[in-house]
């Protein structure tokens, strides 16, 4: 829209007749511009219709998803505010509440990985604080390329900088995350970002705008061009153009977005504030829409109040303008000049730029004529919402067994430890603060991360989790596992699995084989969310992850968050000691359809049925774990998961260079099958760990012990735990090196 | 003992800091806002690390220029032990109180591990409660921690003894002339270092070998 930087006096943008052209190019169809204009009572000038555009594109009114977003399991005792807000809430007990979301930068990270990831960073952490909440915690999620596509490396290195960029800039620790490298990623990588704060049950703070007359309050940065249509854009399929969209990627400062943390904390710590949400998608328009739509008021904007840093900008772009570190709030009446003094000594901008109404209406000024007046209700919550047609997955074959060879034990383990899914992602969390706030238990590298609530014994475990490659062949069990594999990961630590966010990632929703993809993954989150009484609290829908027509295996990331009320008593996943008893929990059967077995060791990329997950299973197993990770029966868990039995063991040897030794040779499915709700564990008395779980009915097997130099399965396997580490820790920085 | 922590817009371990600051002397150490220009009387002044004025200009310039430095320059010069974290250490090179560089790491990247250290002198107020030629271990997180002076200085540092800390020989996460992670000025009383010993003083985080630095100042001022 740059051809519309019209001085004033000149031809104004709303003097624009709107063609189909016009609508076309704002990404709505022809039926929605219908219902616009019969929303209006008008034909709706430039300016709305740019914000009808943004407030039902894909991304802001999850029109495609809403449908089945509302099948998900939201409630429970712990939920003190599931999806809708900024960010899910829930109560950890005296007074304290853990605040968090996750949310995708995925189109923007592709265009420009450094500023992609880092405004993505960013943005989540907006999402957090604008609740009352302190960011005590950053995670992410990435997917990108095969490790030999030409662009791979190169977006490994952006996004990764991007991360550490902005997270490590503002002080809050990233602790953990989980990557992996898939040719369905080449052309469109996803980049999830998760942040946690903390804040007090008595002081969170909503987006739900009350008050009529009171002021509406813009503060943080000033406002630019970036961004402009950036929802937009997150709502269509790429193509080899879309690189072109250089300039609607937002640009990141997370010195400002450090300052404006501290004074929204600042003045949260008095009452002054009635409502608050940050600009984040579709900026000033989106946050005053869904401020004034919640609290079921109006509101008036009057744009030339609005801080700018650009000249000659039209009521058009500040109203789409995506400029990142910006908020919106509204005030008690004659609250204003307190809240100034503090924005001002922090170096922000600070502006009331409107006031809520009785009209429930929208009504913006700009140079002195009305250039938007719109009813609130249709821009919210009125857009449309599509039951669009999907076709079910197709069941997948099992894997055929007779492939499998049993002579190379040890190759195929040195093969999956050094595989782009196994290997160590050391060379990028090092480059990610993990440790600031000094606060941080057990950081990159664990099953879960562990973050202390600052000055108690009580800690959060947080995991991110989905399997991509379940989750193509089967939806349903892809789903159900990623939720699984989530509150395994939290209970391995010994904490209780309370609740998730999701970012969900999908391809073109218009095509039925994805929307299949969509509905059954959701149906089986939603049935293990229910069965593990794990909620969904806060959630992001990206679909149209796709380029070229090709788009993206499913990947419903989730976050899962848990609590352990006295964190002395976690556990790592990493043999510490010898003469330790290591045991498995689980049958083990040795699937090994979807495994890393089958990609890298069988290298058959047909579509093979996924190991099944039984959520009552589960959920029995994980109460095991933690009751015996609480009575301190077993000192290190460790949930097995990517390439199997084997290879959780071999991580277990590798931080503190413990070998051990098994006793009983087994096969290849043995080792390497990916069966579900599965644990390693280790203790010092091994009658104890079976009585338990004989008492308990569970199925529990008894492996070998710790100790040695060297990982030992009867006499056939013999590795030494430093070349395991070797093959382990030189995979991606040798891979990052290679130009 | 008395502590003062020096807040810069952008300071990101002051709270971490005080936490430390606060164990080892029983009281809260005073935060002290740059746009002050007073100094409450303290024994010993920390700048934290942190991302002072973003980084933008050049890392620790802007904070060096900041009205509370001349404060703390002052009472450098009195006597006052300062301790300067990372990005503390930054700016004291910065300031003049320290001398040369700190220059990105040289493999380009932002580094966060635990690096192991050898205490190379034990006789500043700092490090009192090490021993010469302890190694420990303390955690460094920086993009700009690749200490770089002229040989004259080096010469100089080494043979003053003002090479207070160095990383471990196979361990420099930086590319630091003469593996130096921390040095002090002539009089021993100004410590910059680019490990963070706040972030190892307890054993829930990993160990207590920076707790010593912190419980060392108590001892050598009170």
């Amino acid at each position: 829209m740059t051809e519309d930087r019209t001085p004033p006096g000149t031809a104004h943008i709303n003097d624009t007749e709107i063609t189909p052209e016009i609508v076309a190019e704002h990404g709505l169809k022809p039926d929605e511009y219908e219902k616009v204009v019969a929303h209006m009572g008008r034909t709706p000038n430039m300016t709305e219709l740019g914000v009808f555009s943004v407030m039902w594109s894909e991304h802001c009114s999850y029109k495609s998803s809403r449908k089945w977003l509302k099948k998900l399991p939201v409630s429970g005792p712990q939920v003190i505010q599931g999806p809708g807000e900024n960010a899910g809430v829930i109560d950890i007990g005296d007074g304290d509440a853990a605040v968090f979301k996750m949310e995708s930068h995925n189109h923007p990270s592709f265009i420009e990985p450094y500023q992609g990831a880092a405004t993505g960073v960013g943005g989540i952490m907006r999402d957090v604080f604008t609740m009352g909440a302190r960011p005590v915690a950053n995670m992410n999620a990435l997917r990108f390329g095969d490790p030999s596509h030409p662009k791979t490396r190169h977006l490994v290195a952006g996004v990764v900088h991007g991360i550490g960029g902005y997270g490590n800039c503002i002080g809050v620790p990233t602790v953990g995350g989980e990557v992996n490298f898939d040719s369905c990623y080449n052309g469109n990588i996803l980049v999830n970002a998760m942040c946690v704060g903390l804040a007090r049950t008595d002081k969170i703070f909503y987006a739900a705008a009350t008050g009529i007359g009171a002021p509406v309050v813009y503060v943080g940065s000033k406002t630019g061009r970036d961004g402009i249509h950036g929802a937009t854009m997150a709502s269509a399929e790429f193509d080899d153009a879309s690189e072109e969209k250089r300039p609607t990627v937002q640009v990141g400062d997370p010195f400002t977005e450090k300052l404006l943390l501290e004074a929204c904390q600042e003045l949260m710590a008095s009452d002054a504030i009635i409502a608050i949400q940050d600009m984040g998608a579709a900026g000033l328009t989106s946050s005053s829409v869904e401020m004034a739509d919640k609290g079921g008021v109006g509101i008036v904007l009057d744009l030339d109040k609005v801080p700018c840093r650009e000249t000659h900008m039209t009521g058009y772009e500040m109203l789409l303008s995506e400029s990142q570190e910006r908020m919106l709030m509204v005030l008690k009446p004659g609250r204003e000049s307190e809240a100034e003094a503090i924005f001002l000594r922090w170096g922000l901008d600070f502006a009331v730029v409107g006031s809520l109404t009785d009209t429930g209406r929208m009504v913006v000024h700009h140079e002195g004529r009305m250039i938007a007046d719109m009813p609130l209700e249709p821009l919210a919550d009125g857009a449309p919402e599509y039951d669009r047609p999907y076709t079910p997955t197709p069941l997948a074959p099992h894997i055929d067994p007779s492939q499998v060879d049993d002579t190379n034990i040890t190759d195929a383990l040195k093969t999956l430890m050094g595989c782009s899914e196994i290997a160590s992602r050391r060379w990028i969390y090092e480059q990610y603060d993990s440790m600031v706030m000094g606060d941080t238990l057990a950081g990159p590298g664990g099953d879960a991360a562990l973050v202390r609530v600052h000055g108690t014994k009580k800690a959060l475990a947080i995991s991110t989790d989905v399997t991509p490659r379940y989750c193509l062949a089967q939806p349903v069990e892809g789903g159900k596992q990623a939720v699984a594999e989530a509150y395994r990961n939290i209970s391995a630590t010994g904490a209780t699995p309370l609740a998730i966010t999701n970012c969900l990632n999908f391809g073109n929703p218009e095509r039925p084989e994805i929307m299949g993809q969509f509905v059954e993954c959701l149906e089986g989150m939603g049935a293990a969310c229910e069965a593990l009484d794990f909620p969904v609290v806060s959630g992001n829908v990206s679909l149209y992850n796709e380029t070229n027509g090709q788009g993206i295996n499913p990947t419903p990331a989730i976050g899962g968050v848990g609590l352990i009320e006295d964190y002395e008593k976690a556990v790592g996943n990493a043999f510490t000691q010898s003469n330790q008893y290591i045991f498995v929990l689980g049958k083990t059967e040795g699937h090994l359809g979807s495994s890393l077995y089958q990609r890298f060791i069988l290298q058959d990329d047909a579509i093979y049925a996924p190991p099944s997950v039984d959520l009552e299973l589960e959920r029995k197993h994980g109460e095991f774990v933690r009751d015996l990770i609480d009575a301190g029966i077993v000192n290190a868990v460790h949930d097995i998961s990517d390439g199997g039995l084997l290879v959780a063991v071999a991580e277990m040897c590798l931080p503190h260079n413990v070998g051990c030794h098994i006793d009983d040779d087994n096969t290849a499915k043995f080792w390497f099958g990916e069966d579900q709700g599965r644990y390693v564990m280790v203790g010092d008395d091994a009658d104890k760990i079976l009585a338990q779980a004989n008492a308990s009915g569970l199925t529990l097997t008894y492996l070998g012990k710790t100790g040695g130099t060297e990982l030992t399965i009867a006499e056939r396997v013999h590795i030494s735990v430093e070349e395991l580490h070797a093959i382990h820790e030189n995979w991606l920085p040798d891979y990052m090196k290679t130009v | 003992m008395q502590a003062s922590v020096i807040v810069f817009p952008g300071s990101n371990c002051d709270r971490d800091v005080a936490v430390c600051l606060e164990a080892a002397t029983g009281k809260k150490p005073n935060m002290v806002w740059h746009g002050n220009s007073d100094l409450p009387d303290s024994d010993v002044i920390v700048l934290p690390g942190g991302f002072s004025y973003g980084d933008y200009l050049r890392c620790g310039s802007m904070a060096a220029n900041s009205p509370i430095m001349k404060e703390v320059v002052l009472k450098a010069q009195k006597g006052t032990a300062v301790l300067g974290i990372c990005n503390g250490f930054q700016v004291l090179t910065e300031c003049g109180l320290l001398p040369g560089v700190l220059m990105q790491n040289a493999d380009l990247n932002f580094v966060c591990r635990n690096t192991r250290l050898i205490v190379d002198n034990n006789t500043t107020p700092f490090t009192g409660l090490y021993q010469q030629g302890e190694e420990v271990v303390i955690p460094v997180a920086h993009n700009e921690g690749n200490y770089f002076a002229d040989d004259e200085t080096l010469d100089e540092l080494s043979g003053e003894g003002r090479i207070v800390l160095s990383y471990a020989p196979e361990d420099n996460p930086n590319g630091a002339c003469k593996n130096i992670a921390g040095i002090c000025d002539a009089s021993g009383r100004v410590l910059g270092m680019m490990p963070h010993p706040e972030r190892r003083a307890e054993t829930a985080l990993g160990g207590e070998d920076g707790k010593r630095m912190f419980t060392g100042l108590v001892e050598a001022l009170s």
